[in-house]
């Protein structure tokens, strides 16, 4: 690889992250709409700051139409922050951790100082297998509707027959990262349950367990980068971003090793990952199995602590559990609880799709 | 005849359907319930942006400028202007109503956003721009809280607004 290609992912421009706010997180959110669930977060991102949304250059969001059954959702959406003066605005139909990517291109080309990234998700509306079997190769996958969750055990087998983990080791992930959303106000889902009990549920779909499984969830959040002078204004203790880079695999799943994730070791090693030590890792692993197999991808030890808000096993807004990682790895290292982190989000069946984005403090 | 063992003789697959049907549950929010449930007492509902004082019928529970919260309920009056139309005269799968038709944006007194509506009871090329037009409801038993209750506008008689009054929500 050139260096110029080895260093595409990392930052020439420092940009930080400003701000970050989310909604308590609920499985089902049925007294408001998307815009009345977002406001309350776009104010809290700005407010935390003292902004408004004239300080930001560039909007961006994450989300899905197919989750709400609606076109368009993302163009009322920006009802909650507002569009005049109208300001140059995008979306992507991903989660928002890619929505916060669009934007740090943007400041890195220079043309912007500020902008504020939101995502919003609701799985209750509609039935999320089925939904998110629409994702899958139209041909010869999606007309079988198979289930995420059926595909998430079809790779949990691999890694067990591959003698990578044990279903001990799954139960295991999830008590600790129900334990240590006992300190996340936002969990959905926090207890503290020996993964000796865990091991008592019954399968869901083998070899997964109940406790295996992300909760369902409804949820929004949002981010604001800043760069410059606007980035010191902001934060007293920033976290910058030091290298970002996210990476795909091939949609058919027969063609994947899927006890590895090639596209997150990629994403990483052009990401920087490697230049020096993390703290913490904020890991996008809806599956608890899916820890283990991003965990080797990414190189960690076990010096880093992984997923101190409980992750996505604790609360997995779809669509905006990804820019949750970011915004939890930023805030530990603001509040001076880690130096530097690894945030990771993912998309797309059994991790097809992977982002790795690095932060650090001074 | 092909033989039943093999796929050889029966020629490349050039097409494939594959049904698929979603089902959603629709959560219309705190501001946009109170509409509807102003439609099941027959009356229309909005909302007033405190920054900049527009009323938004129905509201989604935000000024879509301002981006603030629109927390004082409006009651709108019953009647209003046709800001514009179309005169529906193609048919097309699933049509319910008549051919020709006019489908028109209203603009209720009071309201600074107009909505779409069904004028009835004039000959599709009577309609006009500024024409003062009134709900018709259904029965009282009959009221939901859905647009259904509302069955059609009617020209109410007034005379036609001015330009004046309506430019702005063309």
């Amino acid at each position: 690889m050139s260096a110029a290609a080895s260093a595409a992912g990392r930052t020439n421009r420092p940009v930080s992250v400003a701000s970050f706010a989310q909604a308590h997180n609920v499985r089902r959110d049925d007294e408001h709409n998307e815009v009345e669930m977002l406001m309350p977060v776009v104010a809290e991102v700005f407010g935390a700051i003292g902004i408004t949304k004239d300080d930001v250059d560039f909007i961006c969001s994450g989300s899905s139409d197919y989750l709400i059954g609606g076109p368009f959702s993302f163009v009322t959406a920006l009802d909650a922050v507002g569009v005049w003066p109208p300001k140059p605005e995008s979306h992507v139909e991903m989660d928002g951790a890619w929505a916060l990517y669009e934007a740090w291109v943007l400041l890195q080309e220079g043309e912007i100082d500020a902008a504020l990234v939101y995502c919003f998700g609701r799985s209750s509306p509609g039935n999320l297998n089925e939904i998110l079997a629409l994702q899958l190769d139209p041909y010869y996958v999606a007309p079988l509707w198979p289930d995420p969750v059926s595909l998430a055990a079809l790779q949990a087998r691999a890694l067990i027959d591959a003698g990578k983990a044990t279903e001990e080791d799954f139960a295991a992930i999830a008590s600790r990262s129900r334990r240590d959303a006992l300190s996340n106000p936002n969990a959905q889902v926090a207890n503290d349950t020996p993964a000796q009990t865990l091991l008592e549920d019954e399968y869901v779909v083998s070899p997964l367990r109940r406790h295996a499984l992300p909760p369902i969830t409804d949820g929004v959040a949002a981010i604001v980068l800043a760069a410059g002078d606007k980035a010191r204004r902001w934060s007293k203790s920033p976290a910058w971003i030091t290298g970002f880079d996210h990476r795909i695999e091939t949609h058919s799943l027969g063609a994947r090793d899927l006890t590895s994730s090639s596209s997150t070791a990629m994403a990483a090693q052009r990401a920087g990952l490697s230049d020096g030590p993390v703290d913490i890792a904020e890991i996008h692993a809806p599956f608890a199995h899916q820890e283990i197999i991003l965990v080797e991808a990414l190189g960690l030890d076990d010096t880093v602590a992984i997923n101190p808000s409980g992750g996505a096993l604790a609360a997995n807004p779809i669509m905006s559990a990804g820019l949750i990682r970011i915004g939890e790895a930023a805030s530990r290292i603001s509040s001076g609880q880690a130096r530097r982190a690894v945030a990771h989000a993912t998309s797309g069946p059994c991790l097809q799709q992977n982002l790795v984005c690095v932060l650090e403090g001074e | 005849m092909a033989d039943p063992t093999t796929t050889e003789d029966l020629g490349p697959v050039t097409t494939l359907a594959t049904p698929i049907r979603l089902d959603f549950e629709f959560t219309p929010g705190v501001a946009q319930s109170r509409f509807l449930r102003g439609l099941e007492q027959g009356k229309f509902m909005g909302q007033r942006c405190p920054t900049c004082g527009k009323v938004y019928v129905p509201s989604r529970g935000s000024c879509p400028t301002d981006g603030v919260p629109t927390t004082e309920d409006v009651a709108l009056a019953n009647v209003g202007t046709v800001t514009t139309y179309c005169v529906v005269n193609v048919p097309f799968a699933g049509q319910s109503i008549e051919i020709p038709y006019i489908c028109a944006q209203v603009l209720l007194d009071g309201a600074n956003i107009s909505f779409m509506g069904l004028i009835q009871e004039i000959p599709a090329d009577q309609i006009r721009m500024g024409m003062r037009v009134e709900a018709v409801w259904v029965e009282p038993d009959q009221l939901t809280p859905s647009l259904e209750s509302v069955r059609y506008f009617r020209p109410n008689g007034e005379p036609d607004a001015d330009y004046e009054t309506y430019k702005e929500y063309l």
